[in-house]
């Protein structure tokens, strides 16, 4: 562990070999060839990420296959992999999968489920309601049914349960090999108030459960409608514990979701220098143009603050050093806003070459949107610092 | 950090712990020597100099330990706990500017002079840089100094000097030769604030206050041994000063919630009657991007030890001025009809309507926030420089107005 934004020798160095790996494996040749296939990746390619590389569970405990190595390095392969459009289930398996599954007080569920997600050779998407910037039980629109035999005097560990409900926008949803699924605890012969959540594992193969999917505008991300019809499913952690879990899940994936969005701006900022030093109007490079210098300018500044609030979220959230809900909706405030921004201006800088579709600026604005998004948006975010910062603390 | 001090660290390699120890050891012992609590300011900083930690990347003699200047952070830190008074803020252009000029462009006999009272505060400093026709185009400037024997005599108007009617010794940037292209008409001296013919006038501002002056130099002679560097080559040297301009604001850590949002925090803390939700969101959004330039801060000093600043220390002084300024105009339209009231503009009190107004200078003093995106355009991404009419040409044929 080290002191906040004192990035290690050996994350230098993990940068670069992602880095370089992106390049080979994932040059934009081949996101173009992979965004328009029926799976949308190689799985190939992701297990060599997992296996070969290592750097799908930099987070998680060495016990269960990861390196222990926290969130921070995590990030620094998510910024890289965002920043070449690497095609994968990185949402469903690595931000959001092994952040659920490594929150659980199920050891034996983690040491079964973790290390294939790790290694890349399983894949994991997380049916829960996240897009209002935490989980949000009150929007979790799956019951869950425990079995009759749940009430044997062996206790509930026995217990079974079957999934109803139907659930929109599961990220990598429809080619996972497992299901975490946030559903509402309720007996079908009890008619008290009780509306527990709880997490359960549902398998690729579970009889009445329907994947459908849903067509995107960022052709690199997978989402899908996932149904479940009396499925049957495992109970991974019962209330309080779940939603917990899936609080933890949310902060964390904003604080990751951040890096990718760092990395995919510096992207961006580069591609527009690069233009604007060498497309030449009026008989000059445009980027001597003062309205075009100022709009790469305040791209910088966009993404500098981007990567200082990514990061701080990391290390906050790896060395406890600020509040998680605060370190999170700063990450994802100012990420989100600064990917927007720096992908839209972007598409100015470049002007009518910019909006082609073989230019790469339409593939990167139409992650930042989603990337917006997906975890909450930025006013969303900027609404829970409202009551984390000047409702609830008063002025700090 | 230059370039130069980031190989010299490099190089260093294992020998850099001994020399941080040293540092640590030259601070802990001038702790152990004088109590800050009881010495005069001026006393305590001469005892930091005398042990070589006021610039520790300055020779032996001259206020410094001829070591890397990133363990100069070494030795603050054990100072500053210990109790030391802040140099910067005690003589900010003397301590921020002068100094870091000096070491570069003096002689050894005006730096054994001048360096040990502009470190203690003893002499004040001033800049005479700005003047009325150029301001952004600095490089354009009228004052002009004449030689005449073994020195010069100067004449012309500055304008924008801070502390000029407490300064002892003022650096100054003057034409010596108007039928050269701008940059390479411009000598650099420093120049006795005490001489005959400095005549040092308040500026009174928008807020009422007169925190800067006018200078009016008629007929000033400044002695040769004065001038820093070759004659034509003050362009050069000025960079040195507004180099370590720029490093030095934004120096300080700032807390969570400190800083100008202070200021709106606590109106909102303080006036619930006055509270609206698109003000609660706007507060929000505010203190967001107060987070982001405070923690874009923070990772620039701990990249400044680590080696040459990157392109996140360039960005500070633009975000921070623009992000003043949205604070205040929140606390303006927060105080509705109560904000249109100024109490004194003879002599204003620190109101939150003072610091208003106040603010409408960030983004113009120390660089427009133009010319900062200039200069985050041209030098940290390289972009090439505007189409120019008057490179090549003599100064005195450029027009001017």
């Amino acid at each position: 562990m080290s002191s906040e934004f004192a990035w290690s020798t050996e994350q230098v160095e993990l940068r670069r070999t992602v880095r370089a790996f992106a390049a080979a494996a994932s040059p934009q040749e081949e996101v173009r060839r992979l965004m328009a296939s029926p799976l949308g990746h190689d799985p190939a390619v992701w297990s060599r990420l997992g296996e070969e590389l290592g750097v799908l569970g930099l987070a998680a405990d060495e016990e269960y296959g990861g390196a222990g190595d926290g969130l921070v390095s995590q990030a620094v392969v998510i910024e890289e992999l965002g920043r070449a459009l690497v095609c994968g289930p990185l949402l469903g398996s690595v931000i959001l999968g092994a952040t659920a599954l490594g929150a659980l007080n199920d050891t034996a569920a983690r040491a079964e489920l973790l290390p294939g997600l790790v290694e890349g050779r399983t894949s994991a998407a997380l049916a829960a309601p996240l897009h209002r910037g935490g989980f949000d039980p009150a929007a979790v629109t799956v019951t869950a049914t425990a079995h009759q035999r749940a009430a044997s005097p062996d206790g509930a560990a026995t217990a079974g349960y079957t999934l109803r409900g139907s659930v929109p926008h599961v990220l990598d949803g429809a080619a996972a090999d497992l299901l975490l699924v946030a559903a509402t605890i309720g007996g079908a012969d009890t008619d008290d108030d009780d509306d527990a959540v709880g997490l359960f594992a549902v398998n690729a193969g579970a009889a009445g459960l329907i994947r459908e999917s849903a067509p995107t505008m960022d052709l690199t991300r997978r989402q899908a409608t996932v149904s479940f019809n009396d499925v049957p499913a495992r109970l991974l952690a019962a209330a309080p514990e779940a939603a917990a879990v899936l609080a933890t899940t949310a902060e964390t994936a904003a604080v990751l979701l951040a890096a990718e969005q760092v990395g995919a701006a510096q992207y961006l900022l580069d591609l527009s220098v690069e233009y604007a030093r060498t497309r030449l109007q009026f008989g000059r490079p445009i980027g001597s143009f003062q309205a075009v210098k100022h709009l790469c300018a305040d791209m910088l500044v966009l993404v500098e603050q981007a990567r200082s609030v990514a990061y701080h979220g990391a290390w906050a959230l790896d060395e406890g050093t600020d509040d998680p809900r605060i370190a999170a909706s700063l990450a994802q405030s100012v990420c989100s806003k600064a990917f927007t921004q720096v992908a839209a201006m972007t598409v100015q800088v470049h002007g009518g070459i910019g909006f082609t579709w073989e230019h790469p600026a339409h593939l990167y604005l139409k992650r930042a949107y989603t990337d917006a998004a997906l975890f909450g948006s930025a006013e969303t975010h900027q609404e829970r610092l409202a009551q984390l910062v000047l409702d609830e603390a008063g002025a700090p | 950090m230059s370039a130069d001090t980031a190989d010299a660290l490099a190089a260093a390699g294992t020998s850099q712990d001994d020399d941080r120890g040293r540092v640590e050891r030259a601070a802990r012992g001038v702790l152990a020597g004088i109590d800050p609590a009881t010495a005069t300011t001026a006393e305590f900083l001469g005892a930091c100099y005398d042990a070589g930690l006021a610039w520790v990347h300055f020779p032996v003699g001259f206020g410094g330990l001829g070591l890397p200047a990133g363990l100069q952070a070494a030795a603050d830190a054990i100072l500053a706990a210990g109790g030391r008074p802040d140099p910067f803020l005690n003589n900010p252009i003397g301590v921020g500017m002068a100094g870091p000029t000096l070491h570069g462009h003096a002689g050894e006999e005006l730096r054994a002079k001048l360096l040990r009272p502009l470190y203690t505060g003893e002499q004040m400093w001033a800049q005479l840089f700005s003047e009325p026709g150029a301001g952004s185009d600095l490089a354009g400037l009228s004052t002009r100094a004449v030689r005449d024997g073994d020195g010069w005599v100067v004449d012309g108007q500055k304008v924008w000097t801070s502390l000029a009617h407490l300064a002892s010794w003022a650096l100054l940037l003057a034409r010596t030769d108007p039928d050269l292209p701008k940059h390479r008409g411009l000598t650099y001296f420093i120049v006795d604030m005490h001489a005959s013919g400095v005549e040092v006038r308040p500026l009174r501002q928008a807020t009422g206050q007169a925190e800067f002056n006018e200078v009016y130099l008629t007929g000033v002679r400044i002695p040769d041994t004065q001038r820093l560097g070759d004659v034509g080559q003050g362009w050069n040297v000025a960079m040195t000063t507004l180099m370590n301009e720029r490093s030095a604001i934004g120096d300080s850590a700032l807390g969570r919630g400190s800083g100008t949002i202070a200021d709106a925090l606590g109106l909102w803390r303080d006036r619930p009657d006055l509270h609206s939700p698109a003000l609660r969101l706007r507060l929000a959004d505010l203190w967001t991007q107060a987070e982001a330039y405070r923690l874009t801060g923070e990772r620039a000093r701990v990249a400044r030890t680590a080696g040459p600043p990157g392109p996140e220390a360039s960005i500070g002084k633009l975000v921070g001025a623009e992000l003043n300024q949205k604070i205040y105009d929140f606390c303006m339209d927060m105080l509705g009809p109560e904000g249109t009231l100024y109490d004194s503009y003879d002599d204003p009190a620190d109101t939150l309507q003072r610091r208003f107004l106040r603010a409408r200078a960030n983004t113009i003093e120390g660089g427009t926030s133009q010319i900062l995106r200039n200069v985050l355009g041209e030098r940290v991404l390289r972009l090439p420089g505007d189409v120019r009419v008057d490179t090549g040409k003599p100064w005195r044929d450029i027009p001017r107005g």
